[in-house]
């Protein structure tokens, strides 16, 4: 059946190069099109980098493994000796197998798994909606309230956390959150337990461990948009008598709007697909969908269901997005800047 | 008299209660952002701190005494410094590719009709929007079968995790430096190039000696981002990684089967180097500016 | 050096937009011109097209007896100062000018050389080693065409290059332009939509209109002789009134307007009945009691301006106001708002031409 895959996209590469080529056309004093024009503008050089650059990239990196892998969730799971023989043929067992588990099991579906994956999107939207409350006002503060010296020094500082490795973040959390951690140590040594509380189990790490891991990618989205609120429409809302916290909802977070719609859609995709910190922070009997995926590619060998598991992540995160485009009604360009 | 005392208080007291009700708000917001640089550099703070603590356990407490074993306990694990090398490596290869690759998407942008111009703006942003496991897992299975279809020998490229590493960070690293070049590009002024042509210069003496010159702090910086991403990239490397090892794998598979005060020792080395790169930043970005103000 | 610059049959359409409609010209050699016309007549398009930046729809280009069908902007013989000045911002005023040496191979001591002598010629001699924003308007103005001189053009084109200056500088650099093109000797094409500049510097000047070429001539002409209603109108004041042809001899048409029956000259052949606009200028319109005129105007002032050496008059018109200027020589009599007034002029002064396209808004 693969057989067919890649003459068909190779085609469809192709097809897409002609188009956008005929399609092609110089910017403003355009007298033509086509391909001749594109080759005048750029010259031999400089066509011929950006043409293979762009095939090496958008169709060889990012459309044609993402195609395959769609092609790849709908085999069976077989050695390479196989690959291409009789049994290579269509299947959805691997989808089926998320909804209902091994066909052998006894339970209707698959629970296991289905319970990790609603965890993972629910704790995704919780880290969210924590990230938005913890970020805002730090943005806001720079945004309106902060001198320059001052800005440019916080901004600093929260760069600096975000160029040490995500894994020896996770691991610092561990180190806060373990049952010999500081917390714990703190706590008992203030006498108001006895015994350490498992922060690990109660998936506190995990939490703390997320949100601060995507931290910056709330707050830059949020302080771009609020810095470019005219401040005297504060000053003109105070003035008319609205209590401050007013100000925030009918003023600064509806014209923030943009922000808010991209800081959340990055937190969210990025806390979806996060491997390392449940890897290390999570809990003994807490998974993280991503973490089963791994386990298919791993110790369990499946590929084919694993790339499954994967691109019902993906179109889940597409959902998100689309959800957050129509409900903030903001354009893709806004989300990503 | 009451009702004048009550509808028409003392000037000052209003004054003053009106100056305390916004400095409160003020003390809490200072209060607010200082808990929160605290849960920024508090666990960086304390893990640091295990790195000197003569303790098997990463922990500050039980103090046992200041010591530095741990650092030498990193330099001669042989894992690690594989996984260093490695790492370099793959990051000298991103840099290669998402570097070129982000700045012809970013130069095509202009120039591609505009009605696929939306498509094609989400494609060649879609990677950062992807998660990394997904673009790891669709390098890989793609690159295996390629290698498949192609017969090509095991030792090949096709499944070397080094390669596949590389190839699957590029993927959507050159979508950041491809943002990078389009913020600086705007800034453009496209009949620079029209100038140079006109006074005959062919279209790669004007790539060279007018775009290129233009570009290069965004080449720079695209450069030292791509390294860093690549550098710390944990998501995407774990499924291309295959049978090697990276610094972050090496690191990963160390704090999730024992963890050990080393790893802390090495996240001291790193935000030293952090804190270090960023004062150099710091002082350039004044010398600059001072310089600008004297221009 | 110089080379003449054939237009033939030029057409060049954006889509549906029809840019530039069957031009021919023929510029010759070491010829100052003009493209005279408002922002969107397609001059820009057409200087765009000689240097090589879009091709023509039909039509070709020659240059120097040439065809230059094909040849890329850094093949051609010209060199374009652009509106924008398009200065690199990063290489110094010497880089700046021997860029176009330097692309071509030229080594650096000759670069220098040349840089030299051409910052010379534009007075600025010591500022070589200067970034272009350190450098005032105007000089970052002669910067950008002794740039372009220094690849030894055959055409200079230049793009208005004077608009972003103020107006004391751009007077001062119409006769440093004048004065540059006669030392170099080249031909140069100048855009612009100040007549001002144009009158002033050119040889001979091309007016556009919607991608029309209106006329073509010495500014005198022009000036004296516009060919079409746009010219008479875009070209210095003018005051059109509008009318029917009722006879026509000897070189005159009558007309009949709203003011009665009026006389000019016919230089486009006007037939009686046909549509017609007569075209006075300002200062060739006089009090009646001042002198012995064929034409009489009878109507009301509507205001009275006094400017130093002139003072004018606005009446009404029948469309719009009639501008007379006349030269202050303390005599003027002051008129109230609404007065009846007779103004006259001279049928030789006056032109007729077919009623169309005017340039006001």
């Amino acid at each position: 059946m693969n057989n067919l895959l890649l003459p068909i996209a190779s085609l469809i590469g192709a097809g897409l190069v002609i188009l956008g080529l005929m399609f092609y056309r110089r910017s403003q004093h355009a007298t033509g099109s086509g391909f001749g024009h594109f080759l005048r503008r750029n010259g031999v050089f400089v066509s011929s980098y950006l043409i293979l650059s762009l095939l090496g990239w958008i169709f060889f990196m990012i459309i044609l493994p993402q195609l395959y892998m769609v092609d790849f969730s709908f085999s069976h799971n077989l050695p390479p000796s196989k690959i291409g023989g009789p049994e290579d043929v269509y299947t959805t067992q691997n989808y089926e197998y998320l909804l209902f588990g091994s066909p052998g099991s006894e339970d209707a579906f698959n629970w296991l798994h289905l319970k990790v994956f609603l965890r993972t999107i629910l704790a995704a939207v919780v880290v969210t909606i924590i990230d938005l409350a913890l970020c805002y006002p730090v943005a806001y503060y720079m945004a309106q309230s902060a001198s320059s010296g001052k800005l440019r020094m916080m901004a600093l500082c929260l760069l600096l956390p975000f160029w040490v490795n995500e894994i020896l973040r996770a691991f610092a959390f561990r180190i806060l959150f373990g049952s010999g951690g500081v917390f714990n140590n703190v706590l008992m040594g203030m006498g108001l337990i006895d015994q350490p509380v498992d922060f690990i189990r109660a998936d506190v790490g995990l939490y703390a461990g997320l949100s601060y891991a995507y931290l910056l990618l709330m707050i830059f989205p949020l302080y771009n948009a609020i810095e470019s609120l005219d401040h005297s429409q504060i000053e003109a809302a105070k003035d008319l008598g609205c209590p401050w916290w007013r100000v925030h909802f009918e003023v600064v977070m509806p014209f923030a709007k943009p922000g808010i719609a991209s800081g959340c859609t990055m937190v969210f995709m990025l806390s979806c697909g996060a491997l390392a910190a449940p890897q290390i922070l999570g809990g003994p009997s807490s998974l993280w969908f991503t973490q089963i995926i791994y386990q298919w590619f791993n110790t369990g060998g499946n590929w084919p269901l694993g790339a499954a598991y994967a691109l019902v992540l993906l179109v889940v995160c597409i959902i998100f997005v689309m959800a957050v485009m129509r409900l903030f009604k903001v354009s893709f360009g806004e989300i990503i800047k | 008299m009451s009702s004048v005392q009550t509808t028409l208080p003392p000037q000052t007291g209003q004054h003053g209660f009106r100056l305390r009700s916004t400095h409160v708000r003020q003390f809490m917001m200072g209060f607010y952002i200082l808990i929160f640089f605290a849960y920024l550099f508090g666990p960086l703070v304390m893990m640091s701190a295990t790195a000197f603590n003569d303790n098997t356990y990463p922990q500050v407490a039980p103090w046992n005494g200041f010591t530095l074993k741990w650092f030498e306990e990193l330099i001669t694990d042989s894992f690690m410094v594989e996984g260093f090398i490695n790492s370099l490596v793959i990051g000298a290869g991103v840099v290669c590719l998402a570097v070129p690759f982000g700045l012809a998407g970013a130069l095509m942008l202009s120039q591609i009709h505009h009605k696929v111009r939306s498509i094609y703006y989400v494609i060649v942003v879609s990677p950062i929007l992807t998660p990394g496991v997904i673009i790891g897992i669709s390098t890989l299975v793609f690159w295996d079968w390629m290698g498949l279809m192609l017969d090509a020998d095991f030792e090949s490229p096709f499944y070397n995790g080094i390669w596949l590493t590389i190839i699957g960070q590029a993927t959507f690293i050159s979508s950041y430096t491809l943002l990078i070049f389009l913020a600086r590009l705007q800034r453009f002024d496209s009949t620079l190039e029209e100038a140079a042509l006109d006074l005959g210069a062919s279209h790669v003496q004007v790539f060279w000696q007018v775009l290129v010159p233009f570009l290069k702090p965004a080449l720079i910086s695209a450069a030292v981002l791509a390294f860093l991403t690549s550098f710390e990239n944990y998501n995407t490397t774990v499924f291309t990684i295959q049978a090697e090892s990276t610094l972050t794998t090496v690191l990963a598979s160390k704090v999730r089967l024992g963890i050990t005060p080393a790893v802390s020792a090495l996240a001291v080395l790193i935000i030293s180097l952090t804190l270090v790169g960023a004062a150099v930043h710091e002082v350039l970005r004044r010398r600059e500016r001072t310089e600008v103000k004297v221009g | 050096m110089s080379a003449n610059v054939e237009l033939e049959n030029l057409n060049i359409r954006f889509g549906d937009f029809h840019a530039v409609k069957d031009v021919n010209l023929n510029i010759r050699d070491g010829e100052f011109f003009s493209f005279l016309g408002p922002s969107g007549c397609g001059k820009t398009t057409i200087l765009r097209a000689v240097s090589g930046f879009n091709d023509p729809t039909e039509g070709a280009i020659y240059i120097g007896g040439e065809n230059m069908l094909g040849s890329g902007p850094n093949e051609r013989p010209t060199a374009l100062v652009f509106q924008s000045l398009a200065l690199f911002p990063l290489m110094s005023v010497a880089d700046n000018i021997s860029f176009g040496l330097k692309v071509r191979g030229v080594g650096k001591v000759q670069r220098r050389k040349k840089a030299d002598e051409l910052l010379e010629m534009i007075a600025l001699s010591d500022q070589g080693d200067k970034l272009p924003s350190e450098l005032s308007g105007g000089q970052r103005q002669r910067v950008a065409i002794a740039r372009a001189l220094a690849v030894e053009p055959k055409v200079l084109l230049l793009d208005e290059p004077l608009s972003a200056l103020d107006l004391k500088l751009r007077e001062h650099m119409r006769t440093e332009l004048r004065r540059i093109q006669q030392r170099v000797g080249i031909t140069f094409i100048y855009i612009t939509h100040d007549q001002g500049e144009a009158l002033t510097m050119s040889d001979r000047i091309a007016v556009m209109s919607h991608g029309v070429m209106q006329q073509v001539g010495s500014a005198q002409d022009i000036y004296d002789n516009p060919a079409t209603s746009f010219v008479a109108s875009f070209v210095g004041e003018n005051n059109p009134i509008n009318g029917t042809v009722i006879a026509a001899e000897e070189g005159y048409v009558s007309l009949k307007t709203d003011f009665g029956e009026l006389r000019g000259r016919n230089e486009r052949g006007l037939q009686p009945g046909d549509r017609a606009t007569l075209f006075i200028r300002p200062q060739n319109l006089c009090l009646s009691e001042r002198g012995d005129f064929d034409n009489c105007i009878q109507t009301t002032v509507n205001d009275q301006e006094f400017e130093g050496e002139f003072e004018h008059l606005y009446l009404a018109g029948d469309s719009r106001n009639l501008v007379v200027s006349l030269i202050n020589d303390g005599a003027i009599p002051q008129f109230s708002n609404g007065s009846p007034i007779s103004v006259g002029f001279h049928s030789d002064r006056a032109v007729v031409l077919p009623a169309g396209e005017m340039a006001y808004e």
